[in-house]
């Protein structure tokens, strides 16, 4: 829903007008600074020349699988942590989304522990199936995944709760299955959420980098996404790493502001 | 216990990963190095930060512990990391009052930047393959790692290990295709030792230090490459009297032979 | 629909504190409506029948089809219920147009689309709401939101037919309306009707039957007349508006009646009653008693008592006065009397009231 804004429209008292001004420049003043610095005449030479392209491919790429994977998973998992009355979901809950205050560093470090060569886990993917995680691109996908999901599952377990139980039951009344109202009543209802929760998983994912340089370590083109190539060039060539941060700001900005106009302004009412 | 060790094995790649880098700062300009340690030494105190090459990490803190222990009243911090990303931090202006580095390169963009006029070569190292004791991937020497479905860490090109392999695989003329391009020599070492890769190629200090956690393997002589290490008391050094008190101490005979204790060659 | 079938439920749901305990036969064609005050349990029984709530015992059966036992542990889920429930808010879904919302229960037994939206434009039209059909549901009215809902419960061809609080959700001004046109469908519907209310007109309008509930249990049962007569419980002679008061047959006297002792003090005399019931309920209408500005010496003097006017209300074409005494009795006067008889909050007057406008029934046949 819009918000209205009141004929009487309030000055804004100042103890709250000058910490907001502060916090607008704080947040504004780090991308100005790219935009200044940017090397805008070398910009196309970078480009093309850098592996910007192949990262950027590789970023976004991972970024939809890791949201895909995310929706396909967390969805289900928000459902049962906002429905199931089962004993310990709430120590559940908080082990699920233990990701979303974790160092994405330290996240790496338990992936390798379960997913590595030699982990709990990986070690029989290893063993049985041939399947090595680390350095390889679906390596990225996971540690994307583990890292942005919570930021889906907690977006839409929140929409559940708030969901009305009645039109489920009105569904039910009207002849459909469990399925069918979770699948036509109840995910249409959180929809808004549903994208909301996709779009911050989506943006946690391409932003992603502890996790994935520890995890998947750093190979061009395969492991390589925006983020670490940033890092990196950081070292060698500050303007490509201006270059690469820009290219990531524009496209982040640009499904930003495709996706307010589609959904954010509808809010979250239906 | 072994998976303890593994945990602080990547958080010690992680740390170096996360190295951060801080503001700058004034200084004075720079004075010639004195050729030996200061008769005056007591009287140096207070906090240099040594930013240096990561395959340093082990031989540079012994040195350290000895350097302290001789002027109580100084504190090191080091910054380890890979010395093309130190170099930038330097360049940037980062608070530090030493650098080594493990390849002239990264020296010489330092000096360029004005942030050191003159550097001194102090050691020498040349690589070696490591893998995980139990050498999963069944390596005797170098032409195995051109092998498919080895999977071989290096160290990213703009580092000095990853220019250094590039040039040993050149010498070898052998084709190899790497798994990870790590950010520096450690971060190459934590994965050989958590055993995600089968060989990385790390210098023999690394090897050295790691004790009996990977196993080295020699590469020979005719096919092997080495980097030099220079060492430069920076121009802005917030303490430059201690600042350079360290670099003596590093090219002393003293400290001299802790390093090649650590597996450097002399210059 | 598949024949006459009637509703029987006989069975009880404990809720913590609350207990619903209740027993009912709704005959095919029949409209019962199901009346109470809030938390009586009205809505639980609908619950019950829809398959949203479990009975705790008993059963419920529609024909010959168990919706839930208890004791056998049979239990239908909703969906699988032959019935239909048009809840109290409509809950017509928000994300789907009026015409997909009736074609929802279709949908939801593997109709195809095409067929399913045929079915449900041919209710819109039954509805008379055809021109609705691609509106949102936000974009309609209570009235429209009321027969869109009743469209959508309909369309899925239920054997029994549940309305909870069907009009409650409406202006008043346009209540009138839409009661008669859903009087006029649930007649046309042919299984078994419960319909919930705390409205006593509506209950009174659209039922055959009327069943009162309080605090879970059954307290009357009849067709509206015979409760809008002779209410069992204050609850209901407050909500059809009569003077109810309990008491205890004290004595014969032939010649002028039998006298009752009322349980609120004070005693009433009326017509001598058949049978030998003791305990007994009282009913007076409130424009059958009689007010004085000093005692009455023509009437009889029995059914005279002396009061204090606690509170005066202006109802459509009369005045309703509230008079404290023993017992205590709602009047009902005509503005020109009240300015007559000059009554305000807090003076004294005389109420009298003939024997024979007083209706005495026993305390246990209403139910």
């Amino acid at each position: 829903m819009r918000r209205r804004v009141g004929p009487d429209q309030q000055a804004v008292p100042w103890p709250l007008g000058v910490p907001a001004a502060v916090a607008v420049l704080f947040l504004l003043v780090p991308l100005l600074g790219l935009v200044v610095r940017a090397p805008w005449r070398g910009l196309h030479r970078i480009v093309v020349e850098s592996q910007v392209v192949d990262a950027l491919r590789l970023s976004l790429l991972c970024a939809s699988a890791a949201t895909l994977i995310s929706l396909v998973l967390g969805v289900p998992l928000a459902w049962v942590l906002a429905r199931a009355r089962l004993r310990g979901i709430g120590l559940l809950r908080a082990l699920v989304t233990l990701p979303l205050v974790l160092p994405p560093v330290v996240g790496g470090v338990a992936l390798l522990l379960a997913f590595g060569r030699v982990g709990l886990v990986g070690q029989y993917l290893h063993g049985w199936f041939g399947i090595t995680l680390p350095f390889t691109t679906p390596g990225v996908i996971v540690a994307e995944t583990f890292v942005a999901m919570p930021f889906l599952v907690v977006t839409v377990e929140g929409a559940f709760r708030a969901a009305d139980r009645g039109y489920e039951e009105a569904a039910a009344t009207l002849g459909a299955s469990r399925m069918t109202v979770f699948r036509r009543v109840t995910l249409p209802l959180i929809g808004p959420s549903l994208v909301a929760g996709s779009v911050l998983c989506w943006a946690r994912a391409l932003g992603e980098f502890g996790a994935t340089i520890t995890f998947a370590g750093n190979f061009p083109g395969r492991t390589q996404t925006v983020p670490i190539a940033v890092y990196l060039a950081l070292e060698q060539d500050p303007e490509a790493a201006i270059a690469l941060s820009l290219v990531l700001l524009a496209v982040s900005v640009a499904v930003l502001v495709g996706l307010r106009d589609r959904w954010f302004s509808v809010g979250g009412a239906p | 216990m072994h998976r303890t060790t593994r945990i602080v094995a990547v958080l010690a790649l992680t740390t170096s990963v996360l190295a951060g880098c801080g503001g700058s700062s004034g200084g004075s300009r720079a004075t010639k190095p004195t050729s030996s340690l200061s008769p005056s030494a007591d009287k140096l105190a207070g906090t240099v930060n040594v930013f240096a090459a990561a395959s340093l990490q082990e031989a540079f803190k012994a040195l350290g512990k000895q350097f302290q222990a001789a002027h109580p009243r100084t504190k090191l911090v080091f910054n380890f990391g890979p010395s093309s990303g130190l170099a930038t931090q330097i360049s940037q202006g980062a608070p530090a009052d030493v650098f080594a580095s493990a390849s002239a390169k990264n020296m010489d963009s330092v000096v360029k930047a004005r942030a050191a006029t003159d550097a001194t070569p102090f050691v020498k190292n040349v690589l070696e393959i490591a893998v995980p004791p139990a050498n999963p991937g069944r390596i005797t020497a170098l032409d195995d790692l051109a092998r498919s479905g080895v999977k071989v860490a290096v160290c990213q090109a703009q580092v000095p290990c990853g220019a250094v392999a590039a040039k040993v695989f050149r010498n070898a003329k052998i084709t190899v295709r790497p798994a990870t391009q790590e950010v520096d020599v450690k971060a190459v070492l934590a994965k050989v030792k958590l055993g995600e890769v089968d060989a990385g190629l790390v210098y023999v200090t690394d090897v050295l230090g790691a004790g009996a956690k990977v196993t080295g393997i020699p590469i020979p002589a005719d096919v092997n490459a080495s980097t030099s290490y220079p060492i430069a008391t920076l121009t802005k050094a917030p303490n430059k009297a201690v600042a350079q008190a360290f670099t003596d101490y590093v090219l002393s005979a003293e400290g001299s032979a802790v390093l090649t204790a650590a597996g450097f060659q002399k210059p | 629909m598949t024949g006459p079938e009637v509703l029987d439920v006989a069975g009880s749901l404990d809720r913590g504190t609350f207990r619903l305990d209740v027993a009912l036969r709704v005959e095919p064609g029949e409209v019962l409506g199901v009346l109470g005050p809030n938390g009586a349990g009205k809505t639980s029984l609908l619950r019950a029948v829809a398959g949203l709530t479990r009975l705790s015992s008993g059963y419920i059966s529609l024909g010959g089809l168990v919706l839930d036992d208890a004791e056998a542990r049979t239990f239908l889920p909703p969906e699988d219920r032959p019935v239909g429930l048009v809840f109290q808010s409509y809950l017509l879904f928000p994300h789907l147009s009026v015409l997909d919302n009736v074609a929802f229960a279709a949908r939801s037994h593997g109709v195809r689309r095409g067929p399913a939206r045929t079915h449900a434009s041919e209710w819109l039209e039954r509805l008379g709401l055809a021109s609705f059909a691609d509106r949102k549901p936000h974009e309609l009215s209570g009235g429209q939101a009321q027969r869109v809902a009743l469209a959508r419960t309909l369309a899925a061809e239920p054997r029994l037919l549940l309305l909870d609080e069907p009009l409650s959700a409406l202006d008043a001004r346009i209540r009138l309306d839409v009661r008669t046109e859903l009087r006029r469908h649930l007649h046309q519907f042919g299984g078994p009707v419960l319909i919930v209310t705390h409205d006593a007109l509506e209950a009174m309008v659209l039922a055959d039957r009327l069943l009162v509930l309080e605090d879970g249990r059954v307290v009357q049962q009849g067709t509206p007349a015979e409760v809008a007569r002779r209410p069992a419980t204050q609850y209901v002679a407050s909500l059809v508006g009569l003077n109810l008061y309990p008491g205890t047959l004290a004595r014969h006297e032939a010649t002028v009646g039998d006298v009752v002792t009322l349980d609120a003090g004070g005693a009433v005399t009326v017509r001598s009653q058949p049978g030998g019931a003791d305990r007994v309920l009282v009913a007076i209408r409130p424009s059958a008693v009689a007010v004085h500005t000093r005692r009455p010496d023509h009437a009889s003097p029995r059914n005279v008592w002396a009061g204090t006017v606690a509170s005066l209300e202006q109802l459509a074409d009369r005045v309703r006065a509230q008079v404290d005494g023993v017992p205590p009795a709602l009047v009902d006067l005509t503005p020109a009397a009240v300015a007559e008889l000059g009554l305000h909050p807090g003076r004294e007057v005389w109420l009298s009231v003939k024997a024979t406008e007083i209706d005495v029934y026993p305390e246990t046949a209403a139910v």
